[in-house]
């Protein structure tokens, strides 16, 4: 396990890079930092999972990158271009799922080919393809409405990978479900990050899913909104395939994780008090 | 009485139950009838139309018209009138009310006109109808299609204004520009307010039909009312009122059965 401050520099060129990243929201005429000068950079085919309680940036991070807000100052680079606004070339996966309820699961994962202008027959092929690769062959002609809050999140990962994105962006996609349908989900994106080799840059606040599914863990501070840690993470592969939650190794880095939290916390306290 | 409810059960005595059920929407007409009846027999609408305004009355002369095809002959035009305004004003009034819903500015210059038109009866504009259009069809199309309009343009603007963020972004990250993010996401996802718009402009267009249809065209079930009227026709009078009423009905059916298929469940 190898652990360096603020990302020390990868050997080869990063798909995605955060530089100096910063974001500012004005409230009641108020200035209010929210990310401070975040730097991080993911390589191609890699999991990175972005950690941290509430309020740390992260999802904002996410949508910076999403393209879905603009960041005050620094620069997003993806594939080694500055990256403005949002594209198919970057897939989002969102809590709330965003499927569009007047259509079936097949015609939801089709609208990003849709919007590409690709012919019907050459979309529904492609979009059959994501939903057996998401477990979800057979259910194609089901509406929305019908199916469970983990069917509902394999369509949305379906609907991302359809547009073929050089990143695959999450944000706590599995948040609104069960625990066991949460286990369940970690499982089928690891596989489906396997047979895909696609880079998935993850959001979530829950410390045994960002060790579980993680390269490389992106630990959150507060206020304002900066990177506190960079862990890298090396257990082995392929966990779904291993009892790895109970590893000694997995307990370590949650141990490094929690004191991260912990010490956050006592800042905060001195904050308040 | 508490309502009961739907639990659809597929053998026979569900369906007795069912029908036992739905036979109180029948009871509740033969009651009404029956009220009505009495209140012509007692003389309650006066001495002298008591009789002709009777249902048994209404109903003689409605099969009568029938027969012999005076009421097609009135029911028709009135039809082609109102879907004429309503198709002219469904034209007119989906774009429109997609544009308000979706860019503020279009809204925020819309508001006040059209909460100040939409509370001007049609009927006031009738002189003006005539002095553009003339008397005949144009003027009466042109009420209906005025009286149509706001309903349709004020909920499909709802519709397209509510419509969840979460969806707008979700196309964006597909890379929708805005003619992508108006078809694929703020139109379909407006249709059922469109459907509630198009059941409440079929309800107006249906009520202001009568007055319009009384401005000088040779026929329609509102000129036939004026008619049967200059004829002391009492009991044909009422019959056409009985007719409006029921195709009225009929049309609001055809409504809530687009609105039941073609609103989606969330």
């Amino acid at each position: 396990m190898n652990t360096t401050i603020n990302g020390s520099a990868p050997p080869e060129r990063p798909l995605l890079e955060l530089r100096d990243v910063s974001k500012t929201f004005m409230k009641d005429g108020a200035a209010l930092p929210v990310l401070e000068k975040v730097n991080l950079s993911i390589n191609a085919g890699e999991f990175v999972c972005i950690l941290g309680p509430t309020g740390c940036g992260k999802s904002v991070t996410l949508q910076i990158v999403a393209g879905l807000l603009e960041q005050s100052s620094g620069s997003v680079i993806l594939d080694g271009r500055e990256e403005r606004g949002p594209g198919p070339h970057k897939g989002m996966v969102f809590q709330e799922y965003a499927l569009l309820p007047w259509r079936s699961v097949v015609e939801n994962v089709e609208i990003g080919l849709e919007l590409k202008g690709i012919p019907k027959r050459e979309r529904r092929k492609i979009a059959e393809e994501q939903l057996e690769l998401v477990g979800l062959k057979g259910s194609e002609s089901r509406m929305v409405h019908e199916i469970s809050g983990g069917m509902r999140q394999r369509a949305a990962i379906a609907r991302a990978l359809a547009n073929r994105p050089k990143i695959l962006l999450m944000d706590e996609p599995f948040e609104a479900l069960d625990a066991l349908t949460k286990e369940e989900m970690q499982i089928q994106i690891l596989k489906a990050w396997e047979k895909t080799g696609t880079t998935i840059f993850f959001v979530t606040h829950d410390v045994d899913e960002a060790i579980f599914l993680s390269d490389k863990l992106c630990v959150m501070d507060i206020n304002p909104g900066r990177v506190k840690q960079i862990i890298t993470n090396t257990l082995p592969r392929p966990r779904h395939e291993l009892v790895c939650r109970t590893d000694r190794e997995f307990g370590a880095i949650r141990d490094q994780i929690i004191q991260l939290y912990s010490s956050l916390k006592d800042e905060e306290l001195d904050l308040v008090f | 009485m508490a309502k009961p409810n739907d639990t659809r059960q597929t053998n026979s005595s569900g369906l007795i139950a069912l029908i036992a059920d739905r036979s109180f929407y029948v009871l509740g007409v033969i009651l009404f009838m029956i009220v009505w009846q009495i209140a012509s027999a007692l003389k309650l609408f006066g001495a002298d139309f008591s009789e002709a305004f009777s249902p048994l009355a209404a109903i003689l002369a409605l099969v009568e018209m029938v027969k012999n095809g005076e009421l097609i002959h009135h029911a028709l035009p009135s039809l082609r009138r109102v879907l004429l305004g309503l198709s002219l004003a469904v034209v007119v009034a989906l774009p429109i009310g997609v544009l308000v819903g979706y860019f503020k500015r279009v809204e925020q210059l819309t508001y006040v006109v059209f909460q100040f038109m939409r509370m001007i009866s049609p009927l006031a504009w009738m002189p003006i109808a005539i002095i553009i259009f003339g008397v005949g069809d144009v003027s009466v199309v042109f009420l209906l299609w005025l009286v149509a309009i706001w309903p349709l343009i004020l909920n499909t603007s709802h519709g397209a204004g509510r419509v969840s963020p979460l969806w707008v972004n979700m196309a964006k990250t597909m890379g929708a520009m805005d003619i992508g993010i108006l078809r694929k996401i703020i139109i379909p996802a407006a249709v059922p307010d469109m459907l509630t718009g198009l059941r409440l402009a079929v309800g107006v267009s249906w009520i202001i039909l009568v007055p319009a249809e009384m401005l000088g065209v040779p026929d329609g079930l509102g000129y036939f009312i004026l008619d049967t009227r200059d004829r002391f026709r009492y009991d044909q009078l009422m019959a056409t009122i009985m007719a409006i009423g029921m195709i009225g009905y009929l049309l609001d059916s055809v409504n809530r059965w687009l609105i039941n298929k073609f609103s989606w469940k969330n």
